[in-house]
């Protein structure tokens, strides 16, 4: 398919992912702000940014109101209006590749923005985040139901996958320094929708270090490290149409994804929490480095801006 | 209190013509206007319109159904109304009430232990044997099973309400298996979402993790040779009016929600029934009351329990929680001898007094309330949802000979009270708020070593005009309870102390990647 196209789609499901996991770690942490007089406001709100990576505003104390406003409603790069408005912007760049309803599904949803904002101011943020939630879910779902499983699927699952992993690294990353009791460790389960799992898989016995383990070991929970990675992995897998290697890994993301899916996957779950902090970088830093080396691979981009202002230079 | 129109909310609020105008207020005092307790909510809600308020209360309807937050009456799935003005209570109102729960608890515990073992405060004269043999739930098939770490009140849901001058009084203690709290973690969830300005403003104390200290507790009562106890929620069934609570009280606690079908009893061990196989049950915390919990020792024709489980749990095999019996607690008539059981076992005084109440059966008393029927409330010993309740002042004439004829048949199955004008809070009745009483279950959890008491509670409101009734079954709703946190909170440690792992500072590496853009140049030449 058209290198263009398979960005497009790649990006697509990275920003949809975005907005859908920005929410959701927005949305328990608000309502974990309103109901837990304990919490500093501040001081968590800026750690929620750091890790998000959107630079918190200098002066002015932040408060609830203030973080919503920051993450959630303003057009700046990393709030969920801005993700909300690339994945728009890619989708319509590739309207040839993608089914008509999934196209409706995220137009609607760009065109709805405005009004649910004001809903949102209204009646509080929660309004919000179950809007763009619930879109993301249905987004998905048109995905799962409407397009074949060719290429264009995989670019859109893979983007999705890598995304999933960032994410959850970065909510991580926003409680790593909180102590193993405390009720912190609740909202990054509730963050990942994986309250009612963890509770039944671990019979209700609420642990840092286990909460740690199955967001990034779980084998068969969707949102956990290990399975987004896993699931990156296939995806690649399965566009690598070239000859088999039979030295090495065949390209640098696949041997990227795999190395770090191998290291979680050998991994005794004791030695988990020894550099916890450590780990979740050096999970990021994959992260990174898979997106550019897909982009190499993928999406040829040496850039045809290189024609810009051609004549100045011959 | 009719001020201006500036604030439409609380036009005609404090009305002399209301009903039961004596009634404490816990908003405002007649005399200094708003209580320090309500300042804060009280400036939050006077800016607001009529309107705005409206579009609150439906959005927390919606909430409440979309979530599935109901209970059944007769058999119909309805949302528990749940009222937009929250109830505040300040810190030391809390402690105190607190401690006084706690007190009642242990001393109950303390009862319970008694009553189903050696007697002794009957051998020392203390209460009279046929005030506890005359119960009608005190049940012998429960003398001699002793719980291994001696807890047989699990959870406790204590009734109190404010009087006249504003003290707590205990209106009726509930041992058996009190519900509602589940209502208390729903409602908080469900204001916070809808009216999260006026959180903001307050420091209230959260109610989210009651479930880990009902687990924890439901796990120290295992019998002592298990190590990882497999507890279980055992519920009637989808029919009954609990069930979004048993549901969500087993959802979040992670353990099987099951009913009296899905387990069985073999030689004295309770198992459930598994696409694995049989598995050991070691802790019930059952939803059942103690007539249908086992066939064989209580009623033959229970479909809901498991025969063989009194057996099972006699050989120590198995913990029910609340343990069986446990209604001998809270029968209204022994509840007037609360202050004797206090003495008897704590050497103490009550540190929550009850409301006044004349009992039937000792004549010189039953004399009075027959005498001063029209005046007084009536009410049967045992029984819960309001139902058999008399008012002597709102009853006919008819009503109270009835009434009469029923007393001096069964003296045993009637206690008399005089009417408690139950406090009132600012209640959303139309475009306006009203007075409207309310009352107050803050349930406890004792978990052998300490009795905790979720700070808050299940607030219930009487929605008619004028009615002391707040049961859901009566047309009731309920109120989120907000236990403001002590302005010198040690709580704030939480966040210090060493982590999992040491904090990230942000740096360039988080900030998020972005995918290709179109520059300037490519946006103008596709045009």
């Amino acid at each position: 398919m058209l290198a263009r196209n398979a960005e497009s789609l790649y990006w697509i499901g990275r920003y949809v992912e975005r907005a859908d996991d920005t929410a959701r770690i927005l949305d328990v942490s608000v309502h974990q702000l309103l109901e837990d007089a304990t919490v500093d406001a501040d001081t968590a709100s800026r750690r929620l940014l750091a890790v998000l990576g959107i630079t918190p505003p200098d002066g002015s104390e932040l408060d609830v109101w203030g973080l919503t406003e920051l993450v959630a409603m303003s057009p700046e790069t990393g709030s969920i209006v801005s993700s909300i408005a690339s994945a728009r912007e890619n989708t319509r760049v590739a309207r040839e590749v993608v089914s008509s309803e999934l196209w409706h599904c995220i137009n609607s949803m760009w065109n709805a923005v405005p009004e649910r904002q004001r809903a949102a101011r209204r009646v509080g943020p929660h309004e919000f985040f179950t809007f763009v939630e619930d879109r993301a879910a249905m987004f998905a779902g048109l995905a799962d139901s409407t397009m074949s499983r060719d290429d264009g699927w995989r670019f859109l699952v893979l983007g999705r996958s890598v995304e999933r992993v960032d994410m959850l690294v970065r909510l991580l990353m926003s409680r790593v320094g909180d102590r193993p009791t405390s009720p912190g460790w609740v909202t990054v389960l509730r963050s990942a929708g994986a309250q009612d799992t963890y509770l039944r898989t671990y019979r209700g016995a609420l642990d840092a270090s286990r909460v740690v383990q199955f967001l990034l070991l779980d084998r068969l929970f969707p949102r956990s490290v290990f399975h987004a990675l896993q699931q990156a992995e296939s995806c690649l897998d399965d566009l690598d149409h070239g000859p088999s290697a039979r030295i090495g890994a065949g390209a640098e993301a696949a041997r990227l994804l795999g190395k770090a899916r191998s290291d979680l996957e050998f991994l005794r779950p004791a030695d988990l929490l020894d550099d916890l902090t450590g780990r979740l970088q050096a999970l990021q830093t994959t992260v990174r480095e898979v997106g550019e080396a897909v982009s190499r691979q993928y999406f040829h981009t040496v850039p045809w801006i290189e024609w810009n202002n051609a004549e100045v230079n011959l | 209190m009719s001020r201006s129109s500036s604030r439409p909310l609380f036009d005609g609020y404090l009305d002399p013509r209301r009903p039961h105008a004596q009634a404490y207020d816990e908003m405002f005092d007649p005399v200094d206007g708003v209580r320090t307790a309500y300042k804060r909510l009280h400036d939050s809600l006077t800016p607001l319109q009529p309107a705005d308020l409206t579009t609150r209360a439906e959005a927390l309807d919606r909430a409440l159904v979309d979530q599935g937050i109901t209970f059944s009456l007769s058999g119909e799935e309805r949302p528990f109304p749940l009222d937009l003005v929250p109830r505040v209570i300040t810190a030391a109102e809390w402690s105190r009430l607190e401690r006084g729960v706690v007190q009642r608890v242990r001393a109950l515990e303390a009862f319970l232990a008694d009553i189903y073992g050696e007697q002794q405060i009957v051998a020392d004269g203390v209460l009279p044997r046929r005030l506890i043999t005359s119960c009608e739930h005190f049940h012998r098939q429960a003398a001699g099973i002793a719980p291994p770490n001696g807890v047989r009140i699990h959870v406790a849901g204590i009734d109190v309400v404010r009087d006249e001058q504003g003290d707590f009084r205990v209106l009726e203690d509930n041992l058996r298996s009190p519900s509602g709290v589940s209502y208390v973690m729903e409602n908080r969830r469900t204001m916070a979402r809808v009216f999260p300005d006026l959180f903001a403003k307050h420091r209230v104390r959260a109610v989210g993790d009651y479930a880990v200290h009902l687990l924890r507790s439901l796990r120290a009562a295992a019998p002592a040779s298990v190590t990882d106890p497999n507890v279980v929620v055992l519920t009637p069934g989808v029919y009954n009016s609990a069930y979004f609570e048993h549901s969500l009280l087993a959802r979040q606690m992670g353990v099987e929600l099951v009913e009296g079908r899905d387990l069985l009893a073999r030689n004295n061990v309770i198992y459930l029934r598994t696409t694995e196989g049989d598995q050991r049950v070691d802790v019930i915390y059952r939803r059942i009351d103690d007539e249908f919990l086992d066939p064989v020792h209580f009623d033959p024709d229970s479909v809901l329990g498991v025969a063989g489980l009194v057996n099972a749990a006699r050989a120590g095999n198995v913990v029910i929680a609340n343990a069986i019996g446990n209604g001998v607690g809270d029968d209204k008539l022994i509840y007037t001898y609360l202050p004797e059981i206090l003495k008897y076992y704590l050497g103490e005084t009550p540190l929550l007094p009850n409301v006044d109440t004349y009992r039937c059966w000792l004549p010189a008393e039953q004399t009075e309330v027959l005498d001063r029927l029209d005046e007084l409330v009536t009410k049967p010993v045992e029984g819960s949802g309001g139902y058999g309740i008399v008012f002597g002042p709102d009853a006919s004439p008819k009503e109270l000979q009835a009434q009469r004829r029923r007393i001096k048949a069964n003296p045993r199955g009637w206690i008399a009270q005089p009417v408690v004008q139950l406090s009132t809070v600012p209640t959303k009745v139309g475009e306006r708020l009203q007075p409207r009483h309310v009352d107050l279950r803050p349930f406890a959890v004792n978990d052998g070593d300490d009795v905790f008491v979720l700070p808050g509670g299940l607030t219930r409101v009487a929605i008619p005009e004028g009615s002391l009734i707040v049961n859901s079954s009566q047309g009731g709703g309920s109120k989120d309870t907000w236990v403001l946190a002590p302005r010198a909170s040690g709580e704030d440690a939480e966040l210090r102390g060493p982590g999992l792992g040491t904090s990230v500072r942000s740096d360039s590496t988080s900030t998020p990647e972005r995918g290709p853009e179109l520059n300037v140049a490519q946006q103008q030449q596709q045009q």
